[in-house]
């Protein structure tokens, strides 16, 4: 305890070069947080993916359309518990780019097959009754300002109403929330039943299934299986996990782990430089010093860890500002103004950019800490 | 603290130092003899380079002789792992420098105290023993004071203050007064010389000025490596 | 005038050569800064080559007919009838076959992709004979032309390079069938370079289609004409239609994903900025405290403070611009010409495209290190013209 008095008057000396030396491993550090959030942000989803749940789509292309038929025949599979389907809708709501995902859904079916999808018990009810009924993620309501109650009309584009009509209207009766911070609040969701009787084409197709199964580790059979019961058949279907779906977007949008890892590889090899040169020229000028502690009486070890305190200490205070604050800009919300939605540092980052910062402490300072160690006093001395 | 019967504090028995400096083996000193009887303030002379400072380095720790042994308060340190040499001189070993060697970056209490941090004294006692060595130097009112805003005189009464803060067996003094003007050296050699006279420390102060030596009690001269009572040609 | 600039000459030689005394810190600030320009010049370039893709694509002469209210020709639908009607149009550039208007269909499919093994999806477009007129950038450079009415494809340069399965003689399944992939072609760089080619008659069915198709490519007689056919076109109450110039339909394209890539790189690359400025601010002072001494001299021997300043500065601007240097050319080795594919969301499918790392870019790399050099120069070089002489003549 008392020599932490010793190795932190030393930040006294050259106080610029140490502040300096810990505002730049301050912003790696800002920049750390921020390459984690939007690796999160652009992989969005493999996290919060249901261990328990599957997709199914058609197997020669997404964008083909299932029978409505097939969920009962997915039920019958053993292992399955529940099956459900989805339609992607992509209508307009004002102008293209106020884009948010919107789905046809049975609504009870739905709620139960994503729990994380938190709603009143009135806002439900209001929904399963109400035909025109529309419930909406608090993201994408916040971003509109939606309340319940707002009437809120969608340009269909690939859906059309029968006669041509092409806006859909809808009842905003519940606002959803995510369980987690990385459940996915942006979805419009609304009655399948609305929309198969009034669309002008595809009546009784849906878009995809989903499917729950009673334990998880038997996800794969079961996907296997429920590909098998519609081989051969005019619409072929793909089953892979919900986790695995999300993955395969995830690598359509491009190795976005590769490049984040890369630039921090860069970034943290930098910081390293400049930190571990200013260590080094700072033991360095202070050989003088360092022999006069030994003549006194601190021994070799006693040396070694006050520097390697030392370091620890500026890659502290500099790396654990920079996680702050990195932290506090990221709750600020999307820097790129609604492409990115869901924006936030996941905890297994931080608990990552702690390790770092020690790690980068213990690199730095290693090297001139030996040195110092090593230190011979009377040759020390006699070069003063 | 041990002694031998005829009351030795420091014995230097045949004690050999060579450097290496390239390829080159310099011998500084050679099967070098020399008792130092307790209490006394010895001083040792000689021109440039003949090894005093050498010589000062092994009496206290601070370097091991190439062959030969060193025993102070009988104790072989020579024989001392280099951990335990620390040790040993942070309890037996007060240490005075020509340039201070202070730390600039803590104040001159602090800079007293540092020997004290290596004992298990509380902060409260180490407090007590920081202010009476800052006052038998005299510069109790100016120990919040940084080195920097310190003339050359008082800075070296500060590190005496540091030399004798432990109470140390032994006090080695190299060339204190080097570096500082006649009046501000006096001072400084008063001091040491009543610390012989009235807390019988034992002094061994290595100088080149005769003017300085005058204070000591016996004065040995080093030439090439070989003592002598009498100053060399 | 000239005293001024002997001067600084004099200093600048003094300055540069204690670089190499001082290599720990300087190496930490040069890296620092070379770290920083490689970042952003291979993250721009990123941005650089997709737009690259997306502008080669488009042409003046061009105009592409969707359906009223379509953004992407996946959200489009035109029948057979209409199509003709369109064809009918005046303004439409002829040959001897007939009008250069082009019907086509445009589905996905999913194939594994090489680099991740999962699947992604690729652009699958059914053409007519006028295709190929109308397209004109289009040419097959291995094997042949598909047959009509056969399940035979060609493949898009980039869709070989990205998909698994696209070599000739490769087969794709749809269905129960299968289809043969004959020939590979490339388009001058452009998007259809990620697609697969098929006869519309045999795509049709396949995907149940009926007889409809979702886009009609014309070429228009001359590029001015195009307001003219565009009125000709939305004024026809037969038709409800909308028309664009192909080279705007794929700039819209592509302002979302490179909005995206720039927005990111810039806000990456000005926190690696922050901190390499950081860097050198580190490298100057340490640089200006340890010739404390030797400064001073030299204004005591009357070198004036401008000088001083000045030669302090134009320091930090060459280490900055060496690291700018190597960052730069780093990048350009490192990335230019590196293949990638990502999702092109108007078409949710993989557009392939290659880094493109300009000169532009290596220039705005190199300026922005020497931002981070003035910087981080600045401030030392005013300290070290203040210290006060006779002070740091005793210092040091």
């Amino acid at each position: 305890m008392k020599f932490v008095k010793l190795v932190i008057s030393n930040f006294r000396r050259k106080i610029i070069r140490t502040v300096l030396t810990i505002l730049s491993i301050l912003v790696a550090f800002i920049l750390f947080a921020y390459l984690a959030a939007i690796r999160q942000s652009l992989s969005q989803g493999i996290d919060v993916a249901g261990a328990d749940r599957l997709v199914v789509r058609h197997k020669v292309s997404i964008i083909q359309m299932l029978p409505g038929s097939y969920e009962a025949d997915i039920e019958q599979i053993p292992g399955v518990a529940d099956a459900t389907f989805s339609n992607w809708f992509g209508g307009i709501y004002q102008e293209p780019k106020n884009f948010f995902p919107q789905f046809a859904v049975n609504p009870e079916e739905y709620l139960a097959m994503y729990p994380e999808f938190l709603l009143s018990d009135e806002e439900k009810e209001a929904w399963f009754s109400t035909r025109t009924g529309a419930v909406v993620g608090r993201n994408t309501a916040e971003r509109f300002g939606w309340e319940v109650g707002d009437k809120v009309p969608i340009q269909g584009t690939a859906w059309t109403r029968k006669g041509g009509q092409r806006t859909w209207d809808f009842d905003i009766v519940g606002i959803y929330d995510g369980a987690e911070q990385g459940t996915d609040t942006t979805q419009f969701l609304f009655h399948y039943a609305y929309f198969d009787e009034a669309r002008s084409f595809g009546r009784g197709l849906v878009g995809w299934y989903i499917v729950r199964v009673d334990d998880p580790d038997d996800a794969v059979r079961i996907a296997t299986a429920i590909d098998d019961t519609f081989a051969n058949s005019p619409a072929e279907t793909k089953a892979e996990t919900e986790g695995a779906f999300v993955q395969g977007f995830a690598d359509q949008i491009g190795n976005i782990g590769a490049i984040t890892q890369a630039i921090l590889v860069m970034v943290f090899f930098t910081i390293l430089l400049v930190a571990g040169n200013t260590m080094a020229q700072s033991v360095r000028e202070r050989t003088g010093e360092l022999a006069v502690l030994k003549a006194v009486g601190f021994t070799d070890s006693h040396v070694l860890v006050m520097v390697l305190l030392e370091a620890m200490a500026i890659a502290g205070v500099g790396g654990f500002l920079g996680l702050g604050v990195g932290w506090l800009m990221i709750s600020r919300g999307d820097p790129t103004g609604g492409l990115l939605p869901i924006f936030f540092l996941p905890p297994k980052d931080i608990v990552m950019g702690v390790i770092l910062v020690i790690v980068l402490g213990l690199v730095t300072g290693l090297l001139p800490a030996l040195q110092a160690g090593r230190l011979r006093i009377a040759d020390a001395l006699r070069q003063l | 603290m041990s002694v031998n019967d005829n009351g030795t504090l420091v014995k230097v028995d045949a004690a050999t130092k060579y450097f290496k400096r390239g390829s080159e083996e310099i011998h500084v000193l050679e099967k070098l003899d020399m008792q130092v009887p307790e209490g006394e303030f010895l001083a040792l002379m000689g021109p440039s380079g003949s090894g005093k400072s050498t010589l000062l380095n092994l009496i206290g720790g601070l370097d091991r002789p190439t062959s030969g042994s060193v025993t102070v308060a009988g104790e072989r340190i020579d024989r001392l792992s280099r951990q335990k040499l620390a040790a040993w001189r942070a309890r037996h070993v007060g240490l005075v420098f020509q340039f201070y060697n202070l730390l600039p970056v803590l104040t001159a209490e602090r800079n007293v105290e540092l020997p004290l941090l290596l004992t298990h004294l509380s902060r409260a006692e180490r407090k007590k023993h920081v202010d009476a060595a800052l006052d038998v130097v005299g510069l109790s009112h100016r120990k919040t004071h940084y080195p920097k805003t310190l003339s050359g005189g008082e800075q070296q009464r500060v590190g005496i203050a540091r030399g004798i803060v432990s109470d140390p067996t032994l006090l080695l003094a190299d060339e204190p007064t080097g570096d500082l003007d006649r009046k501000s050296g006096d001072e400084v050699l008063d001091l040491l010389k009543a610390l012989n006279k009235d807390h019988n420390k034992t002094i061994i102060m290595v100088t080149h000025d005769p003017h300085a030596a005058l204070r000591s009690t016996r004065t040995l001269y080093l030439n090439e490596g070989k003592l002598s009572t009498e100053p060399a040609e | 005038m000239f005293n001024w600039f002997s001067q600084i000459f004099a200093l600048i030689q003094f300055n540069l050569r204690t670089i190499w005394q001082r290599k720990g810190s300087s190496a930490a600030a040069l890296f620092g800064i070379a770290g920083v320009v490689a970042v952003l010049v291979g993250v721009l370039s990123i941005a650089q080559g997709f737009s690259a893709v997306m502008n080669a694509s488009g042409k003046p002469d061009t105009a592409l007919i969707l359906r009223s209210g379509a953004d992407t020709e996946m959200m489009s639908g035109l029948s057979r009838e209409t199509t003709r009607i369109i064809a009918d149009t005046e303004g439409i550039a002829r040959s001897t076959e007939g009008a250069l208007a082009s019907a086509e269909l445009f589905v996905i499919i999913n194939l594994p992709k090489r680099s991740t093994g999962t699947d992604a999806n690729v652009p699958l477009r059914g053409v007519e004979p006028m295709a190929f007129s109308v397209r004109s950038d289009v040419n097959i450079i291995q094997g042949r032309p598909f047959e009509w009415g056969r399940n035979e494809v060609i493949v898009g340069s980039g869709a070989v390079r990205e998909f698994e399965g696209l070599e000739l003689g490769g087969r794709i399944p749809v269905g129960k069938e299968e289809w043969t992939v004959v020939g590979i072609f490339e388009a001058n760089g452009g998007i259809s370079e990620s697609e697969i080619w098929t006869d519309a008659s045999v795509l049709q069915p396949a995907f149940r289609r009926g007889n409809s198709f979702q886009a009609v490519y014309v070429k228009i007689e001359t590029p001015e004409s195009f307001q003219d056919f565009k009125d000709r076109l939305t004024t026809d109450p037969r038709l409800n239609v909308k028309v664009i110039r192909q080279d705007d339909y794929y700039a819209d394209q592509s302002t979302a994903i490179t909005g995206l890539i720039t927005g990111l790189g810039t806000l990456i690359a000005g926190l690696m900025g922050i901190g390499a400025v950081f860097g050198a601010l580190n490298t100057m002072y340490s640089a200006v405290s340890s010739r404390t001494r030797e400064i001073a001299t030299l204004r005591a021997l009357g070198f004036g403070n401008g000088p001083i300043v000045i030669s302090v500065m134009v320091e930090a601007l060459v280490l900055a611009l060496i690291g700018g240097a190597i960052g730069a050319g780093l990048a350009y080795v490192a990335f230019d010409g590196f293949r990638a594919a990502t999702m092109n969301w108007q078409s949710f499918s993989q557009v392939a495209f290659a880094f493109d790392v300009t000169p532009g870019l290596l220039v705005r790399g190199i300026f922005y290190a020497a931002i981070i050099g003035l910087v981080g120069g600045l401030f030392p070089a005013i300290r070290a013209a203040r210290m006060p002489v006779a002070a740091a003549l005793r210092e040091g």
